[in-house]
This record gives structure tokens, sequence and C-alpha cells, in this order.
């Protein structure tokens, strides 16, 4: 359906350079301006190869794409789908705001301050690469079943990798300027807020986005594991009742929930970061 | 840091951090916290059982398996992607897509679709691994200098030579780069997959420690975890510095 | 030698120093960077520190600056002791150091932002300063908008703004196209003759130091030392086509290579 659409285009662009030239060359053309034309392509590909291996069928349990888009549509229109994400976000978005607000503080900290760096740096390269999953299990006994639990899942995923990129961030602050601030006769308060956290900004970004990325996989083993609720619940109902087209719609909206969600942060971190996104 | 303008290295701060936990534990604060000794004695006790033998033989197996494939898989990949902007195009999205989606979402998936075995683990830790490890060879590959490239040119290099003496070998730093973190993303895949399964492996173990309260072992299974996801890190950190002097000269 | 130049290796003090280096030594480890440096600059003149990479010269230029302790010895500004940077003192640097999230206005003003001038204040000044380096309409844009050698002017005008009576260049125009270097060069004269301040100029470009300098301190490196002080009497009042085919002038720069050659791998 989106290749169905994009000859027309084809004619428009294609009749604005050359007349002549043939319908491939011109398509061939199209596809080199515009990056949409690529994504149509990319998602055709997959959903066909998703459409053909559900009709083989590969298995049982593997819908097709169609069904699984229907199925989507369905849960959409009938309220189930909403409501879900409504309890799905609640714990992500207070897990990943405890997690940014006491990530990037600890990470400056760690920073700024030898002390500070050797006494947690080391606690949190290890939570980074180990595999925090292990412990979601435990935060159920303190917790039980409910949103701190959840929260708790998502900030143990989310924090590490936040703290770690806005540590390397105001470490890797060009040295350059904070001579410059200095030359000025800055004092050290001046240097944190006017050199130190603006020339940090886009790495800390980055671990922001790391962090909502960790905090998606939290959530959703949160609710895997913990309790169902949310998409963790449409998810485990659906599999339980060998709904497979639903429970494929709604694993699939979630992975493109996130990707839409860190997309989006993007597009806000470039728009209002614009001078300094173009360094380099 | 520096006391007394002697040199502490940062990683004793750890050993400061399991003098307090000791400390915390001895207080009896909260059962979930035993004394880090006890925990180390039931560490050595645990690895002696057939049972964590048995369980660190199946992750391992599965772990490697996963790894394997993702590298056999994830560098190819990357690699096409980097020379060809036709393959970048269309795999671009996905790739992208799924370095940070929420893949634990898609273990139930792979349960149905792989049964509630090392299959499942297998796939899960595949997936984990690939994707950065596509991206950070696709880098690589599209960062090797073009001067590079025209200098095998100028000195007759054919397209297969230039392609493995010099791009490849260029592109190294950044390979290896991409696996040490596929690495790190693969045991957190093997885990995630073996407690979602629940059934195998660590998993398996995990589910009986906290279950019947046995806090002593389920924290020496996570310390044992933890430290080989750190001494991995370290082994492939320290294969990357010997290379690192011809990526910093470039 | 004979030589058509009145040159003069000046070691002794002169009457009226605005800086003065005592016995400086510098050491990274141990390596030697620095090793018993005296010096003595005056006011309204341009001095420029010269030699190959590694004979310490902008190790130097950070002691006197104030943002590198020296191991031993030390810097004497306006009769003070240099502890720290100072308000007496403005640097420009080899990488331009502006700050990429600012526009150029608020680059040049930031010395005194840093002051807690009012904005009305500080903006009337970094505007004078940004037309006398000849970049009026470029006050809103960033720095990656501008090229290298704007970028350049924007350090320079941001040093000037606080009006500091001692002005460190490290290297400023070593990021720079030739053409644009040369500009440069005579746009610096221009205003070492204007605001008459102490220039103390940091370069490894012969040329260029003997084109701008009133003095020239020759360093010999590993460890870095004082080899040669030579004063190149060029007549500035010439157009600068005419003093770059004078034959003082090259004959200086012949002198200075001599000098040096011997450093060259």
């Amino acid at each position: 359906m989106h290749m169905a659409a994009s000859p027309q285009k084809v004619g428009a662009t294609g009749g604005a350079g050359s007349g002549s030239s043939s319908i491939v060359e011109t398509l061939a053309d199209f596809a080199r301006r515009r990056k949409s034309f690529w994504v149509a392509v990319s998602l055709a590909i997959l959903f066909t190869a998703w459409e053909i291996a559900g009709r083989v069928p590969i298995s049982f349990a593997f819908p097709t794409f169609l069904e699984t888009l229907s199925a989507l549509i369905e849960m959409a229109l009938d309220g189930t789908l909403l409501p879900a994400y409504f309890i799905t976000f609640q714990p992500l978005l207070l897990g990943v705001a405890v997690s940014a607000v006491l990530g990037i503080g600890l990470g400056i900290a760690m920073g700024l301050s030898d002390k500070a760096e050797w006494l947690l740096a080391p606690v949190f390269i290890v939570l980074q690469a180990a595999p925090m999953a292990a412990l979601v299990p435990l935060v159920t006994f303190v917790y039980g079943i409910g949103l701190v639990a959840k929260t708790l899942a998502v900030i143990m995923l989310a924090l590490p990798v936040i703290v770690l990129n806005s540590y390397k961030a105001v470490r890797h602050v060009n040295p350059s300027l904070v001579d410059m601030c200095r030359s000025f006769q800055g004092t050290r308060m001046q240097q944190i807020f006017k050199i130190v956290i603006p020339d940090a900004t886009p790495v800390l970004f980055a671990g922001l986005r790391l962090g909502i990325a960790a905090g998606f996989i939290g959530v959703m083993l949160a609710e895997l594991l913990i309790t169902p609720t949310g998409i963790g619940d449409l998810i485990t109902y659906h599999r339980s009742v060998a709904n497979y087209a639903h429970m494929y719609a709604a694993v699939a909206s979630i992975i493109a929930v996130s990707t839409l969600t860190l997309a989006a942060l993007q597009y806000v971190e470039l728009r209002f970061l614009r001078p300094e996104k173009r360094r380099k | 840091m520096k006391l007394f303008g002697i040199k502490i290295p940062m990683m004793t701060s750890l050993i400061f951090w399991a003098l307090v936990w000791e400390i915390v534990g001895r207080m009896d604060v909260i059962f979930l916290i035993p004394p880090m000794s006890s925990i180390i004695a039931a560490g050595f006790g645990l690895v002696q059982t057939g049972s964590w033998q048995n369980a660190t033989l199946i992750t391992l197996r599965t772990f490697v398996l996963g790894m394997a494939m993702a590298i056999a898989v994830g560098v190819p990949l990357g690699v096409a992607m980097g020379r060809f902007k036709i393959v970048d195009n269309i795999f671009g999205l996905w790739v992208n897509m799924f370095v940070s989606a929420p893949l634990s979402a898609l273990v139930p998936v792979l349960m149905i679709l792989f049964g509630l075995g090392e299959t499942t683990v297998f796939v899960t830790v595949f997936l984990f691994a690939v994707w950065i490890i596509v991206l950070d060879a696709r880098a690589g590959v599209m960062q090797v200098p073009p001067s590079l490239i025209e200098m095998g040119r100028c000195y007759g290099a054919s397209r297969f030579t230039i392609f493995t003496k010099i791009i490849l070998l260029s592109a190294l730093p950044e390979i290896l780069a991409g696996i040490r973190i596929g690495l790190i993303r693969g045991v957190k895949g093997v885990v995630i997959g073996q407690i979602l399964v629940s059934i195998i492996g660590y998993g398996e173990l995990f589910e009986l420690y906290s279950r019947s309260f046995d806090m002593e072992r389920f924290w020496a299974l996570t310390i044992i975890l933890f430290a080989a996801a750190m001494v991995l890190s370290a082994v492939v950190e320290h294969f990357e510095k010997r290379i690192e002097y011809y990526a910093g000269a470039r | 030698m004979a030589n058509p130049i009145p040159l003069r290796t000046a070691d002794n003090a002169t009457p009226d120093a605005v800086v003065e280096v005592r016995d400086i030594c510098k050491r990274y480890g141990d390596v030697e960077a620095l090793r018993g440096i005296n010096l003595q600059f005056e006011r309204g003149k341009l001095t420029t520190l010269l030699g190959p990479s590694g004979c310490g010269k902008t190790t130097l230029l950070k002691i006197i600056a104030g943002l590198v302790p020296a191991t031993s010895g030390q810097v004497i500004v306006n009769g003070r002791q240099v502890t720290g940077p100072g308000p007496e003192r403005a640097f420009v640097f080899q990488d331009f150091a502006l700050m990429p999230w600012a526009t150029v206005l608020r680059n040049v003003a930031f010395g005194l932002e840093l002051k807690g001038m009012p904005q009305a204040e500080r903006h009337r000044i970094a505007r004078h300063y940004i037309n006398e380096v000849g970049l009026s309409g470029f006050e809103e844009k960033y720095p990656h908008e501008l090229s290298g050698g704007m970028r350049q002017r924007v350090g320079i005008a941001r040093a000037f703004s606080v009006n500091a009576d001692v002005l460190l260049l490290d290297e400023p125009f070593s990021a720079v196209d030739e053409q644009n270097r040369r500009k440069f060069q005579e746009d610096l004269l221009r205003l070492v003759d204007k605001e008459r301040k102490t220039f103390l100029f940091v370069t490894h470009s012969i040329e260029e130091a003997v084109y701008v300098s009133d003095r020239i301190v020759l360093l010999s490196p590993r460890p870095g030392r004082v080899s040669q002080i030579i004063e190149p009497a060029i007549d500035r009042s010439a157009a600068p086509d005419v003093i770059r085919r004078d034959k003082g002038y090259l004959d200086v720069v012949e002198e200075i290579w001599q000098g040096l050659r011997q450093y060259a791998e």
C-alpha cells in the first residue's frame, strides 16, 4: 500500500526535473531525494515478508501481518489498548523522571568531585554492565506487586545508564572552555552553570534517551514478571487464550510506541539545542 | 581520588561498599540483606552443587551460541550496510529501531514460537546483542578515511584487497567496540530470557531461591553473574586497547 | 656575522615592565618543560614567544595567564605576584574556546557577564568591539555559522572587551588559512597601535613573528629555555606588501631560521 502511493509522487517530482528520463531513473532520483521513500520501502518489505511467513505458516502461533493489524485496530477501537497504555505509562514516567533527576544530579556530582567519583563511579559501572533484571523479583518482596515495585524496576534499569552518561558528559567537557572561564575569573559556580552543564547537555540528553529505552525494557519486564498489568497484561492474557494476533499486536505496539517516544525526544533535542548540535 | 597524597584506585570503593553491606547485614535490618560474609560463604557452597554447575553450563551454552550467531550475522550485515547504500536504506530503519526497543516484550512471543527451552533464550541473546554490533560495524566501515582507499587504488590494489586489507582492518576498532557492548547486552539478554522462561538455567535458580527466601544464595548467584559480566567486558576492553594504537593514529 | 639590522640582545631590566617573569621552571612529572625563564615585557609592546613545538611556549603563556601553576619561580604583573587568572590579563585561545550554544554577542560579552555587569551595558561594550574586529552584522550568529578566521575575531573581541592591560594570544591564527592570516596580522598591528596594551603572542611561524613583533623571544626545546632575544626594528609605517619584501624583514627571518634550524627534525 505504501508502494502504491509512491509512483504518483515520483511522477510529480520527475516532471519538475528532466522530461525524457525513464521511470527507473526518476524512481532512483526520487529515492535519493526523499528519505521517506526508503522508510516506506523498508516497512513494506518487512510487512510483506511477515505476511508471507504468516500465510505459509511457519508456526501455528505466527499470525499474518494483516491479522495482527486488524487485531491492533480492534483493540484500539474496543477500548482495551488506551487504558492499558495509561497503566503502563504510570510506572514508566515516574521511574524515568526519578532516574533523570537523580541520575543527572549524581552524574554531575561524580563528574565534578573526585570523592563522589571514587565513591559512586565503580558501583554504577558494575550496575550498568550487570544484568539488573535478575534483581527485579527482589523488589516484590519489599514493595509487593503495586506501582512502587514497578517504578523501582524501571529505576533499576534506567538509573545506571543515565548516571554514567551524565558523569562522562561532565568529564568530557571541552577543557579549553573551562580554561576560558577561569581566565575571565569565573567563579566555580559560574563555571559549572555557564560552561560545564551547557557543554554537557548533548551527552546528558543522549544518556536520557538510553535511560528511557532501558526504562521501557524495565516496565515490560515488571509487567511480565511481577504481575500482569497494562500492556504486559494484554500480552499475557492473549497468550493464555491462544489469541496470537492480539498478542503480537500488543508487542508490536509497545515497540512502536517506544521507538516513537525516542524519536520525538530526539526531535525536541535537535530543535531546541540546534546551535550546538550542528557542531563538529 | 587522592588521600594524604596517595592515589587510591577507583575500584577500591567497591571494598568500602562491601564493608557497608556487611555492617548493614550484621545489624539484621532486613532479611533481604544478609551479611556479605555469609553471602560469600554461600557462594562457595553454591558453586559445588550440581544444580549450579548444570545451570551454568546451560547459561554458557545459550550465551555463547547466541553471541556467535549475533557476531556472525551482525558484522557482515553492518559491513554491508556501510558499503552499500541500498542495504543501508532497507535495514537502517529496523536496526535503529530494535537497538533501543523494549525487547523484553518480545520474549513472550519467542516463548510461544520456540517453546520454554534453550532455543528461546538463545534467540533472546541474539536479539539483544545483534543490533549494536550491526550499528558499530556500519559506523566503522563508514568512517574509513577515503584517502586510505584512494591510496590502495593508487598502488593497484584489487577491490578485494582493498576490502580485506584496508576497509575491514580499518573498521576493526569499531567492530570490536560493538562486540563488547553486544556482549554486555547479551548477558542481560540471557538473564532476561531465563528469568521470563523461568524453568531453565539461572532463571530457574533465581526463581527457586527467591521463592524459598534463600537470600544468601540469591545474592551469591547475583554476584557471580555481575562479576562474570564485568570480567567479560574487561577482557574485551583489554583486547580493544591492544589495537587502539592504530585507531588513535587515524 | 655582519647584519644590517640593529639587533640587540636584551636581558637587562627594562624600565617600564608590566609583566615580569622570574626564574620560572615547570616540570610535568619527569619531563622538564621550562627551565629558568627570566623575561620582562614592556607596556604597549608586542612580544612574541617563538620556538619549535615542544619548547614550552604555550606553557609559559598559560603560566603567565595563571591557568597553569609554575613548579618554581614567580610571575609579577603590575607589581603583583600572579596566583591565578586576573582582570588585568585576557587570554585568546588557539582553538577559539567559543561557547557553541551562545551567539557572537553573548560570547564576546561573556567576560563581562562573569563579572556581573548588567546586560545592556555589557552588550554595548561587546557591540563596540565586535565592530572593531570587523564583525558588525554577525552579532546574532552562532560560532558554527562563522569561518575559522571570523571565530578568532570573536575570541579577540572578547579579550578586548574586558579591558585588560595584558593580552595573551596563544597561536591565535594557527587554525586560520593563509590569506586570512595575513589580513589578521595587519589588523592585529592596527589594534596594537590603537589600544596601547601589552601583547604576548605565541606562534611557530617565523614570518608571522617578525611581521608583528616589537621583540621576539626565541625558546629552545627540551627543556624550554630562552636562547635569544631579537628586536626586529622594522618601519611599520610602510605598506604591508612593502614590509614583506623589505630586505631588513627578510634578513631577520633568515637570522631566526639559522638559529632554529638545528631543532628541525
